[in-house]
């Protein structure tokens, strides 16, 4: 199998705290990929240096035989990264329109005009939100607005897209809906690497996890052993239930 | 086809009858319209850069005054055209440098760095004068009539409305409104933010600096205290805010009543101006903190929303 990315060694150091410690992993092309672990396990940081939005302390991360970090993120967008927030960050004062064309001008095929235009209605299309199109991006629910982010991060063409909890707060029919959309995006080959807390969504989407607690990788397989290894239950729920 | 080609046509009517004002207007007359043009255009250069990317920018004096200052230094030595050009190759330069170094720089700091700039390079230029050639004033001896100097204001405000609209539709008007959104995801979506920003100082900057090249001669004697005046700085971004920086026509909304409105206060209240003055920003500031414009446009879609008339105008 051809790895798309390669994580090695890869730390981060807040001052004192290594909130990410020598993290190894990698992703092959076509995977979806769970990062999992408990709060302030360091997800959320890696999710950062792959997308440039930290510098890493240590370590490489490479798309292909690329080494990415220490690029800036305009860079690695540029390169086939693409990622969604965890706290989702919609371009406010734009259309919604406006907020994919951002995507498609500045990315890799830079799109203008009507061209533009008309693809940013086929991505909207795509997540269901072609009617909203041209509403401002505030006035959009949660969910619309999540599903927004994610048109955007699409329009980029990208090989490697960095879900950050896009599937939180969802109700369980839009959980539903979600969880088929990004198998749709996987189908059309697209690798993933996806930061989730929802149980149902990781069973159905990733064929491996890779867990995290308190900044180190702890597990790394197929997403069944990973879920019932011993230290992943430790790190989760207590030593009583391990 | 008639409905895109109209606001152009109007623009060039404006612009004509503009342009056609000397001819029937007194010396003051002239006087009024070199002033208010001058304004126009600092306050939509400015709002070029600082009113998409939120960068409130002090530094237009800095501009303002090189551009003077280099046609007062080489006015003896060169010919007219070449003082402007000479003029606004400075100021790209200062702004490149300028640029570079600052807009890393976020909110507050920015604003502090470009005011310390404009003092920066008045205290400099004093410095020189007084030490170097030994004499702190200038003589400006130039061959351009107040006529002259009202037509090429006309021209450079009227390249500074073009340059605007133009931006206001290309690309890079959509990165400076996803930088002024969030940068995080300008920099996710591919935008080089640094490039983007270093462009439209720069271009707002020359805009700045040429205006102040062309007023010069206006002055016939200038000294740093005159060309650095940083009442330049905040009238320009009072103007811009009042009109409303982040649409096309704000800057120019704002600057002309306002500089009528300073120039009937000048002429009338000339030892209580600057207190009305600052009385007029902190009015500015609380009741229309987003522009005439905005608060227009929001008060217009509230009344027709709810058909009632009498609805409290909140700019909120």
């Amino acid at each position: 199998m051809s790895e798309l990315l390669t994580i090695n060694g890869l730390t981060k150091r807040f001052g004192g705290l290594a909130a990410v410690n020598a993290v190894s992993f990698s992703v092959a092309k076509g995977e979806v990929v769970g990062l999992l672990g408990p709060n302030g396990s360091g997800k959320t940081t890696v999710m950062n240096m792959i997308s440039g939005h930290l510098p890493p302390t240590s370590g490489t991360i490479a798309l292909g035989n690329e080494t990415i970090s220490g690029l800036l993120p305009n860079r690695i967008a540029l390169k086939g990264v693409s990622r969604t927030f965890q706290l989702v960050r919609g371009l406010p004062s734009l259309t919604v329109a406006e907020n994919v064309i951002a995507a498609l001008a500045f990315g890799r095929r830079r799109l203008w005009g009507e061209t533009a235009r008309r693809e940013a209605l086929l991505r909207l299309d795509e997540v269901g939100l072609a009617h909203r199109a041209n509403q401002l991006a505030q006035q959009l629910t949660y969910i619309d607005q999540k599903r927004m982010e994610l048109a955007r991060a699409l329009a980029l063409e990208p090989e490697l897209l960095l879900l950050d909890e896009w599937l939180a707060g969802l109700n369980p029919t839009e959980l539903r809906t979600g969880i088929d959309l990004i198998d749709t995006i996987r189908k059309r080959g697209v690798t993933i690497l996806m930061v989730e807390h929802v149980m149902d969504a990781i069973r159905a989407l990733c064929g491996r996890c890779v867990v995290m607690n308190a900044g180190r990788k702890i597990a790394d397989g197929p997403t069944a052993e990973a879920l019932a290894d011993r230290e992943v239950i430790t790190a989760y729920l207590g030593e009583a239930h391990a | 086809m008639s409905r895109k080609l109209l606001p152009a046509f109007v623009f060039a009517l404006v612009v004509a009858a503009l342009a056609y004002v000397p001819f029937i207007a007194g010396s003051y007359g002239i006087t009024l319209g070199i002033g208010m043009l001058g304004y126009v255009t600092l306050a939509t250069a400015w709002a070029l850069f600082s009113g998409p990317t939120r960068y409130v920018s002090l530094a237009t004096v800095a501009f303002f005054g090189i551009g003077a200052y280099t046609v007062a230094v080489f006015s003896e030595s060169m010919v007219y055209p070449l003082l402007l050009a000479v003029a606004g190759v400075i100021g790209l330069a200062v702004a490149l440098v300028v640029g570079l170094a600052t807009l890393r720089l976020a909110g507050v700091y920015f604003v502090i760095f470009t005011f310390g700039l404009a003092e920066l390079i008045r205290q400099l230029v004093t410095w020189y004068e007084v030490n170097v050639t030994g004499t702190l004033g200038r003589y400006i001896f130039l061959p351009v009539t107040p006529e002259g100097i009202y037509w090429q204001l006309l021209g450079l405000a009227t390249t500074a409305f073009l340059i605007s609209w133009w931006i206001g539709r290309s690309r890079i008007g959509l990165a400076l409104k996803v930088i002024g959104d969030d940068e995080v995801v300008a920099s996710h979506c591919g935008i080089n933010i640094a490039r983007v920003k270093l462009a439209l100082f720069t271009v707002s900057s020359v805009l700045i600096t040429l205006v102040g090249a062309i007023q010069a001669p206006r002055w016939t004697y200038v000294e740093p205290t005159i060309a650095f005046n940083p009442t330049v700085s905040f009238l320009t971004l009072i103007m811009a805010l009042l009109g409303g920086a982040n649409r096309l026509t704000g800057p120019l909304l704002g600057a002309v009543p306002l500089f009528m409105l300073f120039e009937w206060l000048s002429a009338n209240f000339p030892n209580h101006y600057s207190i009305i003055l600052g009385l007029v920003f902190i009015a500015i500031v609380f009741v229309l903190p987003r522009g005439v414009l905005a608060f227009a446009e929001e008060n217009w879609r509230r009344w027709r929303k709810s058909g009632v008339k009498n609805l409290p105008a909140v700019a909120e």
